[in-house]
């Protein structure tokens, strides 16, 4: 908040229109498709062979896709309420007796109100909980109490546990099945409602711990997790007009991290190598690759796109992510930028 | 700021022949204003907890309109940010708040942005949204204004479905423990929250037996009959033990605009474009002259 709230602010002056925040806005940029509630319904698909899986929530059902599950299967469904301890505490216990509970939250509850509770009592242990998060990083104007900007730095700390940032829809159906197979804990953000559809126009397969190629190019190669991956794909066609080839590596997992593929794709030699992620520049994909990189002597041009270090505005969405360089636009002018 | 630079008395209401209806009336309006800029907002709560909230505004509270960080005035936390539209309203009709920025209510670098924050408003104690923060902070308060001799009162109004969370329950044993008794909570027991009716969701019931188990002075009224908030409120300023006080108030969503009453009533109550006017004229209607 960079004025000051001694000095009131005026209304719009006639014909001119003030922004507006809508509290519930879709990633999907116009005209790009979308798929309604993508968690909710592969859950619902995979729990038919799957009677382990339980869900359980805090309060958030609704505003998680969860609400798809606890319709199909109501007798498999956990209220918690507005408790996001016990929630996770609850969710050791059910492990502890053989089911594998689906938890969801805001990635700020879980990520800053229960982190003892998953620590402890689910990853010390390594027990079968899937973490499911809507609202991570900055996919809400509400301001800080809602946006999680940094649980990938939180989550990345914690021994035992998976770590998942889809891009889309695709990445979502496809995550599902594999978190639930996988044996131990995972945090995975989440993005609900109409959920922007792009990878599968790529040919790309969601693999746990693999990151994937979904674009060559010559110039540049972003690193990219979450949504960015989604911005960067639109910013490399919009480069192209500038004659500026971009490669894509997507990296849905961020821990473990594919490093045999960001060696692979970074070493190539000649291209300015972009890290973008929905996620404070500390402690997330970017510094992860940056290691990655030095330890092993792979030493590209080097740039990060992420959000700084501090508590973020509120506002409408798109304003935001102009603002903090996270829009389509934002990506395309820092690389342009960069490329000098 | 210096006390002696302001020649304004302490709480400008004292002395008004405004009833308090027609307070409450002003500030469904003004909350109702805001969300016809945005098109959305948290009408329901704002409508529901309007009467308490004209209560503390214009009865209880201790405060001065021009000096909203004045050394002696009555801190009013609101846990709940999304209630901030509701607070918003009040603090305008207080003269915390000019009334032409409720144009801004939730545009890019307003004021009033819809979770309400200490950073972006005049008069907004702490930052709420993150629900069970408000009562440790007031636990904080207390404790501060009692080191200092103070004689103000700490508010804080919570939410039913916040009491679901264990740092409610933590601040509500502390402040028994340390003898609060100028500690005042504020419980909207609208029973609404994110997934449905909080008594389904995670029930605070018997909730009067648990607070009074606690340690607390606990009243429960309607809260949306002002005289028995009225009285609530000074029986708790009132009261003669060292226990913290809490009021729970039983509110109606959507109270004051009848055919939102009467809609399915949910934690985010959607109203059509053109239902903001009806909704302008119903409580012109229902204005108590």
């Amino acid at each position: 908040m960079k004025l000051s709230k001694y000095e009131p602010r005026r209304p719009a002056a006639p014909g001119e229109r003030k922004t507006t925040s809508a509290m519930i806005a879709s990633l999907a940029a116009e005209g790009m498709p979308t798929k309604a509630a993508p968690f909710g319904h592969a859950l619902v698909s995979l729990a038919a062979d799957r009677p382990d899986i339980v869900g359980m929530t805090a309060d958030l059902a609704k505003y998680t896709d969860l609400h798809v599950f606890a319709q199909e299967y109501p007798d498999r469904f956990y209220q918690m309420g507005m408790a996001e301890q016990v929630l996770m505490s609850a969710a050791a216990g059910m492990a502890r007796e053989g089911f594998t509970p689906f938890v969801t939250t805001y990635a700020v509850f879980a990520s800053r109100r229960a982190y003892d509770f998953i620590c402890m009592a689910i990853a010390e242990e390594s027990l079968n909980v899937k973490i499911v998060c809507a609202l991570p990083g900055l996919t809400t104007g509400y301001g800080p109490s809602h946006q999680a900007t940094e649980d990938l730095a939180i989550f990345r700390g914690m021994p035992n546990l998976t770590v998942i940032d889809p891009c889309d829809a695709t990445d979502i159906e496809q995550a599902v099945p594999a978190i639930a197979e996988h044996q131990g804990p995972v945090y995975m953000r989440l993005l609900r409602g109409k959920v922007p559809n792009i990878l599968d126009q790529y040919g790309y397969k969601f693999e746990l711990g693999r990151a994937k190629t979904v674009r060559g190019g010559r110039d540049v190669l972003f690193v990219s997790t979450g949504l960015m991956t989604m911005r960067v794909l639109e910013a490399a066609q919009e480069l192209e007009n500038d004659s500026i080839d971009c490669a894509v590596l997507h990296v849905p997992t961020i821990k473990p991290l594919d490093t045999a593929a960001i060696l692979e794709e970074a070493g190539k030699s000649g291209r300015l190598v972009v890290v973008a992620e929905n996620h404070t520049v500390v402690g997330g994909l970017g510094e992860a690759v940056a290691r990655t990189l030095m330890i092993n002597g792979i030493t590209p041009q080097f740039r990060h796109i992420g959000l700084p270090d501090e508590f973020l505005d509120a506002g409408a969405l798109p304003t935001l992510h102009d603002r903090y360089g996270l829009s389509t636009r934002a990506v395309c002018q820092s690389v342009r930028s960069w490329l000098g | 700021m210096d006390k002696t630079m302001t020649t304004r008395s302490a709480s400008a209401h004292i002395g008004s022949n405004v009833t308090l209806q027609e307070r409450a009336y002003r500030i469904r309006r003004y909350a109702v204003r805001m969300g016809k800029v945005q098109g959305q907002g948290y009408i329901g709560q704002a409508l529901g907890i309007a009467d308490v909230l004209a209560v503390s505004y214009f009865h209880a509270l201790n405060y001065r309109p021009d000096d909203p960080e004045w050394e002696d005035r009555d801190r009013f936390l609101l846990s709940i940010g999304h209630y901030a539209i509701a607070l918003y309203a009040a603090m305008i009709e207080a003269g915390i708040l000019p009334e032409f920025e409720l144009e801004t209510y939730g545009t890019d670098d307003s004021r009033l942005p819809m979770s309400g924050m200490a950073a972006y408003t005049p008069g907004m104690e702490i930052t709420g949204g993150s629900l069970g923060h408000g009562l440790g902070i007031a636990v904080g308060m207390c404790l501060g204004l009692k080191r200092k001799a103070s004689k103000s009162f700490v508010y804080n109004l919570l939410s039913d479905g916040e009491l679901g969370e264990g740092s409610t329950w933590e601040a509500a044993m502390s402040a028994a423990h340390h003898g609060l008794d100028n500690l005042i909570a504020i419980v909207d027991f609208n029973n609404q929250q994110a997934d449905g009716p909080s008594t389904k969701t995670l029930s605070s019931e018997p909730v009067i037996d648990k607070f009074e188990a606690f340690g607390w002075f606990v009243q429960r009224v309607d809260g949306n009959d002002i005289d028995a908030v009225r009285e609530a409120f000074d029986a708790a300023r009132s009261h003669r033990g060292s226990k913290p006080r809490i009021v729970i108030c039983d509110t109606k969503m959507c109270k004051g605009v009848p055919f939102l009453e009467e809609r399915e009533i949910t934690h985010f109550v959607r109203v059509e474009p053109e239902e903001w006017t009806f909704a302008l004229k119903a409580l012109d209607e229902g204005r108590v002259q």
